[in-house]
């Protein structure tokens, strides 16, 4: 089996590489590439991504062909996705972090600021919160309920349909911290730097 | 509920801990990596090297601590030390570390912290502020608490949050070293005065130091000695903080 970690200039994802490579040891072959014809032959597809929703976004749109590969890949063939923190967030119609941004679409719904109820809360929301599950997702197999995740971001995503939420996360108010629709995975928080129960989820999607 | 963080910090010169934990049944009592990985399965919430290489010609060595590191711990690696441009922070991040901290640089030319920030997202940006205590106030120093800058802390905290800075790493040389708790007013009036984490550092002797670290407002502790010679591991740490009812990850 290949798993693909897209690889977009999205800032840094040696974690992500590594975590996968920790887990997949010599039974699943990684690749990092942004290669298009690579990422159509892959069995699954990782989308990390770090920084800002529109640098993220600009960063895929630099790659001419890559976001029409992924929506095939994902929309069309119905492979499995699993995006991560800003990779997840770009599921979203829409996005406003700087300015005014158009996501991939695949989540009906935005990304917008934490409301931090006026300084309560510092932003970026950084560390360890736990896990509600609210609906059973695939990658949450043996994961207990209120495991605690790594998290870092300032952003959040909000879509429309709550019924693509499989967790949520308590920080000034109720975070979606993973959504899964048919085959599209998303995790705001970063399951590459999650101990053991990150590991767990990485190889959940790898075993889907 | 997000959870307060325990940090430990390893000192590392030329690719070795200095000081390292005091623990016998260690294959080598020198090897970063060893120690890293004792921290993480430990329970500790981030690790945090701080190269203290002094010549330029060893201070290669940091690289490849930070990517054996990385391939083995699967918690946030913060790594400091000498990091000069944004060329040094993109290596850094390329071995493996999630977050890199800055501090002469982002003293001498804020522009390291906004450019980095812009590049590589504020979420990997950790300023360490270096603060003594004057008339007053507290000032900021630099290459490594040597050099004072006349700067003042809070000021220049504000500013570093309005350059991008993800978070504070506040280091009270008054009391680094001294085992004898963190400087809890500077901690205060840093934490209420940026809407960023700030991470305490600097006197840590006793567990009900970290306690009073986190109730000063800072949302996370870091701490070298006490982890170091095995007084307590960080294991122990969390089931304190626990038990003086501050929410830790167990």
């Amino acid at each position: 089996m290949n798993v693909t970690i897209v690889d977009y200039n999205s800032g840094n994802i040696s974690s992500v590489i590594n975590s996968f490579k920790e887990v997949a040891k010599d039974k699943v072959n990684i690749e990092v590439t942004s290669d298009l014809d690579k990422i159509k032959s892959s069995d699954k597809v990782v989308l990390p991504g770090q920084g800002s929703f529109k640098s993220c976004v600009d960063a895929l749109n630099n790659i001419a062909g890559l976001v029409d590969t992924l929506n095939e890949f994902a929309i069309n063939n119905k492979k499995p996705l699993l995006g991560i923190c800003v990779g997840l967030q770009m599921f979203a119609d829409v996005g406003y972090e700087e300015i005014e941004t158009k996501g991939l679409g695949w989540i009906s719904g935005k990304v917008s600021k934490i409301d931090n109820q006026n300084g309560k809360f510092k932003l970026p929301h950084i560390g360890w919160n736990e896990l509600n599950i609210v609906k059973d997702s695939k990658i949450f197999k043996d994961i207990e309920n209120n495991s605690h995740m790594y998290f870092v971001h300032s952003y959040e995503l909000v879509p429309n349909d709550k019924s693509v939420v499989s967790a949520i996360t308590d920080y000034s108010s109720n975070i979606v911290c993973s959504i899964e629709k048919e085959n599209i995975f998303g995790t705001q928080f970063h399951p590459e730097k999650s101990d053991k129960a990150g590991l767990k989820i990485i190889d959940n999607f790898i075993n889907l | 509920m997000l959870k307060n963080r325990i940090i430990p910090c390893l000192d590392v010169k030329n690719g070795r801990v200095v000081k390292g934990i005091n623990f016998v049944d260690l294959k080598d009592a020198g090897d970063p990596v060893e120690q890293a990985k004792i921290y993480s399965d430990g329970g500790a919430d981030e690790i945090c090297f701080l190269d203290i290489t002094a010549s330029n010609e060893n201070r290669d060595t940091i690289y490849s601590v930070v990517d054996k590191t990385s391939k083995n711990c699967f918690v946030p690696l913060t790594v400091g030390g000498g990091v000069r441009s944004v060329e040094d922070i993109n290596k850094l991040l390329n071995c493996g570390a999630d977050k890199v901290s800055i501090n002469t640089a982002a003293v001498q030319n804020s522009k390291v912290v906004e450019d980095s920030s812009r590049k590589f997202g504020s979420q990997c940006i950790v300023v360490a502020i270096d603060a003594k205590r004057n008339d007053g106030g507290w000032e900021i120093f630099t290459h490594g608490g040597r050099n004072p800058t006349g700067i003042n802390v809070l000021k220049f905290a504000s500013k570093m949050e309005k350059c991008g800075a993800g978070e504070l790493l506040v280091t009270s040389m008054d009391k680094d070293g001294t085992q004898s708790g963190y400087d809890i007013e500077l901690m205060q009036k840093i934490s209420s005065s940026v809407n960023i984490p700030v991470i305490a550092s600097g006197g840590v002797g006793t567990l009900d130091h970290l306690v009073d670290g986190i109730k000063s407002g800072a949302s996370a502790v870091l701490a070298a000695s006490i982890f170091h010679y095995g007084s307590y591991s960080v294991n122990e740490a969390k089931h304190y903080l626990a038990s003086k009812d501050i929410p830790v990850r167990i």
